[in-house]
């Protein structure tokens, strides 16, 4: 039981971090309809964003006790910041004048453009392993039975808060803001939604604007958790995002939150119970029996087939 | 009506909104390289990560992205006005090559059965290896993995993203059945290709009734395991150390080697490795050409009909009474065959193979290959595999770049960058691959050769 609590614990927080990246994935294919191959390699250069951002804030402010709170925050606005640009760079250049275009060319061009940022990160900050010391180390003990003791640490509970309170400030502003009332629009009839005077070309830019910002977040999270990011760290959770997206129906938010759970729930309790090796077979194979039996996921609308 | 502008002021207020566009462009460069460019992480000699301040490289960056843009935008003006702009091929190239495709069909076939005597001729006996395998045998096994997977992407329409899950299977089989068991490259070619179909068969029977997308991530899916279960089955495959010393393949029998039962003794040459290279070289030059045989007769047959019937409209086929799965998974075995047999080459070439040699990078970029080439175009893909195989090979050969950049500039780093920007930069120029126009095959009296904007893409 402590043991369980204990998984159920880690696997929320890598969840959470699956799950802001995967809303990235689903909002992108909600709109246009192409799966954003380069947004696990977004990712990866938000945590490099992050981690050099992270080491000049934290050269100004020192690494205090209450500075390292500070310094996360700081860094986590420019991070959302610089990468939406990058995001907003390469769906200007790479994905807009495909706009249109048959099916395959944007998803080719987005391989194009995730073999393109592995190897410009590689280039420019080296291919080897790059890493911050460890912070936010100490935990709380939850429950502290004689064989085993179930603790959550701070930077757990600073990931899972930061990913609840984003996702809760995101939703409304699809939700209930006119500019979600565009996207949603948007999703459903990008000719109508044009029709009625939207803007559909920057709702699609804010669009990956916004993923960006998540995963940025996703990025930043993924740093304090790990400490450590190497320029090819973008493609494994890039494919377990989105295979989280495709597990809760691709197209709906909620259900890239609850697939991005799930997975990092299945990885843990994999690697906890059985054997860590075949962790990532297990959530592939899970990926491959749900949309065998369930092809819309879990929240998706089944698709109706129009003659 | 507005009142008309004279042409200085004109060309004036065009330089201006040119100049305006670049400097907005050079902004945003300047914010994408504040972060990852302006500081270089590098860990020093106490292994603490430390910041290198890098603004002369952002400055460059800017500055070349302030001139690029400048220069298309004042282009783009021109063609505006109405003037004709630079093409780097005249309308209308490859129609016109497709009209005498025969004669460039023969002609290249020629050229591919001479290579080894040019190499020869022109680069020496030394020289000649690193052409002939670097450049013939490297883009012809991409070129048969291209043809291959054209199978099911381009003819029947199946968007199949873990193509290299059966280039390993064939590689596996032969590397096992090779080692333990002493069989033959002969016998075991075959045998890799019904192997490989077999998976195909079995992972293509449950998701085949997938559409579009999901079928695509399935099969991304199903790569993905494939190469883990090859990681971390260590007792089976060897995991990340793979299998090293994998029977060569021999010459009816004659092994290239050395020693007195060798090729070279038994045919009165002097030893040189470059036989091997060779046979290897037409070895992976017939595969592919029964490939494209395979392919283009099939094409004309009622399953290969059915294929790209099925690419067009799906829902029209079940209701004109094609067995939509049975067709499917024809083309998806027979594609996997293929992936097989590549796969068994490969092994026997390299000698050694581990799962590092089938990650998903190589699925993308064989995909990569056909869509880029046109799907469904044989001479497309064996372009597009040129182009972008040899292209990255030619890369390796630019050190005469270091008398421009200095001693540590390493061109080989730039490689795999120039290739993903290079796709981007080809799709979006042509979106629908090089050479986009469709011959079919039947016809009432005419052949009509279809224009792209006619060709739908398939559905799933």
């Amino acid at each position: 039981m402590e043991v369980f609590l204990q998984q159920l614990i880690n696997g929320l927080t890598l969840g959470s971090i699956y799950g802001l990246i995967a809303i990235g994935y689903t909002m992108v294919f909600g709109i246009i309809g192409m799966v954003n191959f380069a947004h696990g390699d977004v990712f990866m250069l938000s945590a490099f964003i992050a981690l050099i951002f992270f080491m000049l804030v934290t050269a100004v402010i020192g690494t205090g006790a209450g500075m390292i709170m500070l310094a996360l925050i700081v860094v986590l606005f420019l991070a959302m910041f610089f990468t939406s640009l990058w995001n907003w760079t390469i769906e200007r250049v790479a994905y807009r004048p495909l706009r249109g275009s048959f099916r395959l060319a944007p998803l080719i061009s987005a391989i194009g453009m995730s073999i393109f940022l592995t190897n410009f990160v590689q280039v420019v900050q080296g291919p080897r392993n790059k890493s911050v010391p460890p912070m936010l180390n100490s935990s709380i003990t939850l429950i502290d039975s004689a064989t085993y003791s179930v603790s959550i640490s701070y930077k757990q509970i600073v990931i899972i808060v930061t990913t609840a309170v984003l996702l809760g400030v995101f939703w409304y502003i699809v939700q209930k803001t006119p500019l979600g009332r565009a996207q949603r629009a948007c999703e459903q009839d990008r000719k109508m939604a044009g029709l009625l005077g939207i803007d559909v070309d920057r709702t699609i830019s804010i669009t990956f604007v916004m993923g960006a910002a998540l995963a940025a977040v996703a990025g930043v999270m993924y740093l304090v958790l790990y400490g450590v990011v190497n320029f090819a760290d973008g493609f494994t959770p890039g494919v377990k995002a989105f295979t989280a997206a495709v597990l809760g129906g691709i197209g709906s938010l909620p259900g890239a939150v609850i697939g991005g759970l799930l997975i990092g729930l299945i990885e843990v309790m994999w690697s906890a119970y059985f054997t860590i090796d075949y962790k990532d077979v297990a959530a592939f194979c899970i990926l491959a029996v749900v949309l065998v039996f369930m092809p819309s996921g879990i929240l998706g609308r089944p698709e109706v087939e129009k003659v | 009506m507005a009142t008309p502008v004279s042409a200085p002021a004109a060309r004036q207020a065009n330089m201006m909104a040119a100049l305006k566009e670049a400097a907005f462009a050079a902004l945003i460069t300047f914010g994408l390289c504040i972060p990852i460019i302006a500081w270089g992480t590098r860990q020093n000699l106490d292994n603490v990560l430390v910041l290198d301040p890098r603004w002369d490289t952002v400055a460059w960056a800017v500055a070349i992205v302030f001139v690029g843009r400048f220069l298309m935008a004042l282009r783009q003006q021109k063609k505006g006005e109405g003037r004709t702009i630079v093409r780097i091929l005249p309308h209308g190239t490859f129609a016109r090559l497709q009209g005498h495709s025969r004669l460039f069909s023969l002609v290249g076939l020629g050229f591919l059965i001479t290579f080894p005597i040019i190499a020869i001729t022109l680069a020496g006996w030394g020289g000649a290896l690193k052409w002939i395998d670097n450049f013939g045998v490297q883009i012809l096994i991409y070129v048969m993995l291209g043809w291959g997977l054209n199978i099911v992407v381009g003819l029947a329409g199946l968007l199949d993203l873990g193509y290299v899950a059966f280039y390993a299977v064939g590689a596996y089989s032969y590397a096992l059945l090779a080692k333990n068991f002493g069989l033959s490259f002969w016998i075991l070619l075959p045998m890799a290709g019904i192997l490989a179909a077999f998976w195909g068969m079995l992972l293509g029977f449950p998701v085949l009734r997938l559409r579009g997308d999901y079928l695509a991530i399935v099969t991304l899916a199903f790569g993905e395991i494939i190469r883990l279960v090859l990681v971390n089955w260590v007792d089976f495959s060897g995991g990340y150390a793979g299998i090293s010393g994998i029977p060569r393949p021999t010459f009816f029998g004659i092994p290239f080697t050395a020693a007195d039962n060798g090729f070279a003794a038994v045919f009165g040459l002097e030893f040189s490795p470059l036989y091997r290279t060779i046979f290897l070289y037409y070895v992976i030059l017939c595969l592919a050409l029964l490939t494209a045989f395979v392919t283009l007769r099939l094409r004309r047959l009622p399953v290969g009909r059915a294929w790209e019937a099925l690419r067009e409209d799906e829902i029209a086929c079940r209701s004109l009474g094609i067995n939509t799965t049975n067709t499917k998974l024809t083309a998806f075995s027979l594609g996997a065959m293929f992936g097989g047999f590549a796969g068994s080459f490969f092994a026997a070439r390299q000698g050694f193979i581990s799962p590092e040699s089938f990650v998903f990078m190589e699925s993308a970029v064989i995909l990569a290959i056909v869509v880029l080439g046109g799907m469904g175009s044989l001479w497309g893909c064996a372009i597009a595999a040129t182009a972008m195989i040899g292209g990255t090979e030619l890369l390796r050969e630019l050190e005469w770049l270091k008398v421009i950049f200095g001693a540590d500039f390493d061109p080989t780093k730039y490689r795999m960058l120039i290739f993903g920007f290079a796709m981007v930069v080809i799709m979006i120029w042509k979106p629908r691959g090089l050479i986009s126009t469709r011959e079919p095959t039947a016809f009432i009296k005419e052949k009509k050769a279809i224009s792209a904007d006619l060709v739908q893409e398939g559905h799933g």
